[in-house]
């Protein structure tokens, strides 16, 4: 594996740093957004690093617990984060890390124990890229299905009134915006499964080989969390857009946006 | 030996700008309720489709709307608003029960069901939503202004169609009609909102 120096990266840095510049050149008001998340990413993934490496050497289950309940609850908060008519109070933010957390932690310990085997089946090593890697996608499902789904309920109002109205039950008068909202959060996931390895090599691959893995290895391990992602992504948008759906209706089965904030 | 409850009785019925309102309304019955706009006539009858939140309750033959499906309630208490609304591309799709009234009735013809629903005029949505709404033989008929965008003929037959059926099935008629020869052809009793109250008035308009 080659290692990287501090220069290495500062090189990279600089291309981010052109563009930057060349943002501010042709005004589109975006060089000083991209400099932040340039400095966080830097930050937050150094620190994780460092994190990582002290968990590595101290393999107890009440740290990786402890790390993986605080990545749970930031990724239901960047999930509520993304939406525009969000549920108000506690509610959106417990269907969403409810629902990833059916989905990414059962899939992940799913994975960790009936698939690798590792001894003591929470190793570090596994556990935590593997559910790091589970969060960031079936948060971008969930936080993109829940978006589409409250939008469409506030947009489609009529049509759902009209078809209560009529007498249809709840689930009825929402099931096409219902499965529309399902299938948003699903096409990305598939999307990158159909393009893998011909349009895109994927991310955690290219970081395998460019890092010294054989490159059949680091494919073996590419498809399984391709498999596992897509698991958990379609489990987490069934969950999460299930649940949210209900929770539009009250027990006389109104539609009720009151329960979404203005945006 | 006791007298039967009414078909439709409302109890200290609220919401929003309207209300307390008590009203009993016998089958075969049509109240017509006139009024300003925003004084809350679409919302006593949203109340009564039990689709808003509100308080008192709205009983059907002296069973409360609480103690049936809300789903049941609505096919049994159907109402049509003044804009009709369509979700899938062909009319015939929002019809799975036979039709109650021949379409030649209210001046429509068979083929319309195999029309798409964008290229109709809002007075054909508006009548075949009535036809759509008489599907489910519902036993009160939530009328929001359902002539409003209906020519003179049209709106006769549509007057018709609703009075047969009413006859017919001795369905209850709350019908919200600000035009005053409506009202006289078609009620038995007449109702304005004053002040969020409802004030039976004669159909004449006398107090």
């Amino acid at each position: 594996m080659i290692e990287l120096s501090v220069v290495d990266l500062a090189i990279a840095a600089s291309l981010v740093l052109l563009l930057a510049l060349l943002s501010l050149q042709l005004k589109s008001r975006i060089s000083q957004q991209l400099i932040v998340a340039g400095i966080r990413t830097a930050v937050q993934l150094t620190l994780i690093g460092l994190v990582l490496k002290v968990l590595f050497a101290n393999a107890g289950f009440g740290w990786v617990l402890l790390l993986s309940t605080v990545m749970l609850l930031e990724a239901g908060r960047e999930v509520m984060a993304r939406q525009e008519r969000r549920f108000t109070g506690w509610w959106g933010y417990a269907v969403a890390t409810f629902s990833m957390f059916l989905s990414s932690f059962a899939v992940t310990v799913f994975a960790l124990v009936a698939i690798l085997g590792e001894d003591p089946w929470y190793t570090p090593q596994y556990a935590i890229p593997l559910l790091g890697m589970l969060l960031g996608n079936t948060m971008n499902g969930i936080a993109i299905a829940m978006d589409r789904l409250t939008h469409t309920a506030w947009e489609q109002r009529a049509v759902i009134e009209a078809r209560l109205m009529l007498g249809e039950r709840w689930e009825q008068a929402i099931s096409e915006y219902r499965r529309l909202a399902i299938r948003s959060g699903m096409i990305p996931i598939i999307n990158a499964m159909a393009a893998a390895g011909i349009v895109s090599l994927p991310g955690m691959m290219t970081g395998q080989i460019l890092a010294g893995a054989p490159p059949v290895e680091a494919v073996k391990y590419q498809i399984l969390i391709m498999f596992l992602v897509t698991a958990g992504t379609g489990l987490g948008t069934l969950a999460a857009v299930s649940i949210g759906a209900r929770h539009l209706f009250d027990e006389r089965q109104r539609l009720c946006l009151g329960r979404l904030r203005q945006p | 030996m006791s007298k039967a409850p009414p078909l439709l009785q409302i109890k200290q019925l609220s919401r929003k700008v309207i209300g307390p309102v008590n009203l009993a309304i016998e089958a075969g019955d049509c109240l017509c309720i006139s009024g300003p706009s925003g004084c809350g006539k679409s919302l006593l009858l949203r109340a009564l489709a039990d689709l808003d939140e509100h308080s008192g309750e709205a009983c059907l033959h002296g069973v409360s709307a609480g103690d049936i499906p809300a789903d049941n309630w609505r096919r049994r208490v159907g109402l049509l608003p003044p804009e009709s609304v369509w979700w899938l591309p062909r009319v015939a799709d929002h019809f799975s029960a036979e039709l109650p009234v021949a379409l030649q009735r209210i001046g429509l013809g068979d083929d319309i069901l195999a029309r798409q629903v964008m290229r109709l005029s809002s007075g054909e949505k508006q009548r075949l939503a009535l036809m759509r709404l008489l599907c489910n033989r519902p036993e009160v008929l939530l009328l929001d202004e359902p002539t409003a965008n209906l020519d003179p003929e049209n709106t006769r037959r549509v007057e018709a169609v609703i009075d047969e059926y009413r006859r017919a099935r001795q369905a209850v008629v709350v019908w919200v009609s600000h035009d005053r020869a409506q009202v006289e052809r078609v009620a038995d009793r007449y109702c304005v909102v004053k002040a969020g109250q409802l004030v039976e008035q004669d159909i004449e308009g006398r107090q």
